[in-house]
């Protein structure tokens, strides 16, 4: 056999060991297929355990899915009262009796009806035993409780050697048998008269602990013979359809993950999610402050789940469905449509009527019946009344393990108490999370705003900004906040800076244009200036140069009198 | 007084097969009832591996098993009735 160090597969079974499989949701996955076949397995657990709903249960569904008939010897209540008592959990017995799939047979002992004078055995047990076993063709068998013989005859060492007997002329007809016996007694004993000592193939313990007013029933395989099984306490429920047995507690983390994406509902987060939304099958937790529209994000992803025509399953812990619908309504999103095709299906419950564990094991037990894609859980802070996150993170790895091999997307909202770091507070479970979108509330200038960002998205690029979360009649939208040089601001403030802003801009534009106009009428004045300088210096080349014609006008007229003068002496000489 | 031909005790041994233990019983009451209630009683033996029906009706686990049916109430005394005081007791013969 191989043994892992993780010391637990599931549905794994070992091919020397034939194993019958119970067909109670879960038992078969912790131990492996089922109980060891054609063997005794003992089920020991105080009065009110679910000793008797198991062993029928195993029979029922032995009879009706795997083919086996079975007999169950009832050493305790009467065959009506079996029948009353396990039509709670929708099994027809009547029926199967009739069709010849099960036997009853009532086994009463009464001390006080019986004298007791020398030597005797039970052989009239094994032939009323196997008289049932014929008659059906019966393959399994459930004892429930032999232990009453204990009570009921004097001579304790003709009950020992026949019990003997009786196990081992169970196991020679290849009968799979549940018997069942009351915890208590001596330290160190799983049954109060030691039937582990002739059962020793397989022991499975129920128990049933009151912790915090809170009940929960647990199941554990003390002891698998030749066969791997899991070995820690899981929390099961008695439901409506049978038993159903929470397996996961330490399952590997290698569950397959696709690259599939899925949108949340709202356009813009899809956006800001690197602009394709969640990856299927990833954990998805929305934090905040009562009253921040956690639960209107999570509205807006089952709307758009359901309008792929998807599945979603929704449990809500603060609002029953009705209301969830009419809140929803107001925020523009019709989900009673959704629950009208089925699907959406709305369960709400008030988190203190179970124990953490069994709201779990509710949980896997929806989601195995439903199959939905999408699971959202509103919200996981109230499933702890104590708010213990130390139980809290376990259980919730159980649950988003079992689900992430499902591939089944969830989506949790946790109520933060108010105050300063809500990412501490909640350091707890986020790391089970994939994607963690915070929000929360403002105050600020008088009012109430809400912001919005992504805390952490694993495995894709997303955007890291602040964003304004707002509710219309149109559903969720997020708006670019104002960021500007003294602060984040939202909600009205935004606006009004955002006012503010358009007026500072338009008188600043005015003033633009004033010293444009200022400019260009001391560019003309310039220009003037200029004109008139050049006008002065036209003026003055004017004068230099009639001056300067002038002169040379006068030279030439002394140049021609003197050429005269010469002249004029020349010929008077 | 009951119908002539209708004994007022009614007696019925169950056995499984012919074992020691079921031969002693017989033995062991017809003593008993011949000493004690002579023509008075009547037994009936049922061999559960021939009618294995018939074991659910009186509730046999134990063999041998005698069923006292009259006078009611129905008594059980199991065993191979060695012992006959207590066989007497069983069958309010005799105070305790």
């Amino acid at each position: 056999m191989k043994a892992k160090a993780a010391g637990f597969t599931v549905g794994k079974t070992n091919s020397t060991l034939p194993k019958s499989p119970t067909g109670i949701q879960g038992l078969d996955e912790i131990t492996g297929g089922g109980l060891p076949k054609g063997r005794p397995t003992l089920i020991a657990g105080a009065a009110g355990c679910g000793k008797t709903l198991l062993g029928m249960e195993f029979l029922v569904r032995g009879a009706t899915e795997f083919g086996e008939p079975g007999v169950f010897m009832a050493f305790e209540e009467t065959g009506k009262e079996l029948v009353a008592n396990v039509r709670s959990l929708g099994f027809d017995l009547n029926k199967l009796v009739a069709q010849k799939k099960i036997a009853l047979d009532h086994v009463r002992v009464e001390r006080s009806e019986i004298e007791e004078t020398g030597e005797y055995d039970l052989e009239g047990l094994f032939i009323r035993l196997e008289h049932a076993v014929k008659s059906v063709g019966a393959k399994r068998v459930v004892l429930d409780t032999v232990e009453t013989l204990f009570a009921g005859l004097p001579n304790q060492l003709i009950i020992r050697a026949e019990l003997r007997r009786l196990f081992a002329w169970l196991k020679e007809r290849g009968l799979t048998a549940i018997i069942t016996g009351e915890r208590g007694g001596a330290e160190g004993t799983l049954t109060r008269h030691g039937l582990e000592e002739y059962v020793a193939d397989c022991v499975i313990v129920l128990d049933h602990r009151v912790d915090e007013q809170m009940s929960t029933r647990r199941l554990r395989v003390v002891k698998y013979r030749g066969s791997m099984h899991g070995t820690n306490e899981y929390p099961f429920l008695i439901g409506e359809h049978g038993i159903s047995v929470m397996p996961v507690t330490s399952m590997k983390l290698d569950h397959e993950v696709t690259s599939q994406r899925i949108s949340s509902g709202i356009a813009r987060l899809d956006e800001m999610l690197g602009g394709k939304g969640f990856y299927r099958g990833s954990s998805v937790l929305v934090s905040g402050s009562p009253g921040c529209g956690k639960t209107s994000v999570a509205a807006h992803f089952a709307d758009a789940t359901c309008r792929r025509g998807e599945r979603c399953l929704m449990f809500a812990y603060e609002e029953s469905p009705s209301q969830v619908l009419r809140n929803m309504r107001s925020i523009g999103i019709d989900l009673e449509q959704w629950v009208r095709k089925g699907l959406l299906q709305i369960h709400a419950t008030r988190p203190t009527l179970y124990g953490l564990e069994m709201h779990l094991v509710t949980m896997h037990d929806l989601v195995v019946k439903f199959r939905p894609t999408v699971v959202i859980v509103d919200p996981i802070s109230n499933l702890t009344v104590r708010n213990d996150e130390t139980e809290l993170k376990p259980t919730l790895m159980r649950l988003i393990d079992s689900l992430k091999t499902r591939h089944v997307t969830a989506l949790f909202t946790s109520l933060t108490t108010g105050g300063s770091s809500l990412e501490e507070s909640q350091v707890g479970v986020s790391s089970l999370m994939d994607t963690w979108l915070l929000l929360r509330n403002m105050e600020n200038n008088g009012e109430k705003t809400r912001t919005f960002y992504i805390l952490k998205s694993r495995g894709m690029a997303h955007s890291n900004q602040v964003r304004e979360f707002v509710m219309t009649g149109k559903g969720v939208d997020l708006l670019d906040v104002y960021v500007g040089a003294n602060a984040v601001l939202t909600g009205t403030a935004r606006v009004a800076q955002e006012g503010r802003e358009r007026a500072e801009a338009a008188l600043r534009q005015r003033e633009h244009t004033r010293k444009l106009r200022q400019l260009s009428r001391k560019r003309k004045a310039i220009e003037a200036q200029i004109a008139a300088l050049q006008a002065d210096v036209e003026a003055e080349e004017d004068e230099i140069k009639s001056s300067v014609s002038e002169d040379s006008l006068q030279q030439k007229a002394v140049a021609a009198d003197r050429r005269q003068m010469t002249q004029l002496r020349g010929g008077a000489r | 007084m009951k119908k002539t031909g209708e004994k007022t005790w009614q007696l019925r041994l169950y056995v499984a097969g012919q074992t020691a233990k079921s031969i002693t019983a017989l033995a062991n009451l017809k003593k008993i009832c011949e000493t004690h209630l002579a023509g008075q009683y009547e037994i009936e033996v049922i061999d559960l591996v021939q009618n294995p029906k018939l074991a659910a009706g009186d509730q046999i686990l134990a063999i041998p098993t005698l069923v006292r049916r009259l006078p009611s109430p129905i008594k059980k005394i199991i065993g191979d009735l060695s012992n006959e005081t207590r066989v007497l007791v069983g069958l309010d013969l005799r105070q305790g």
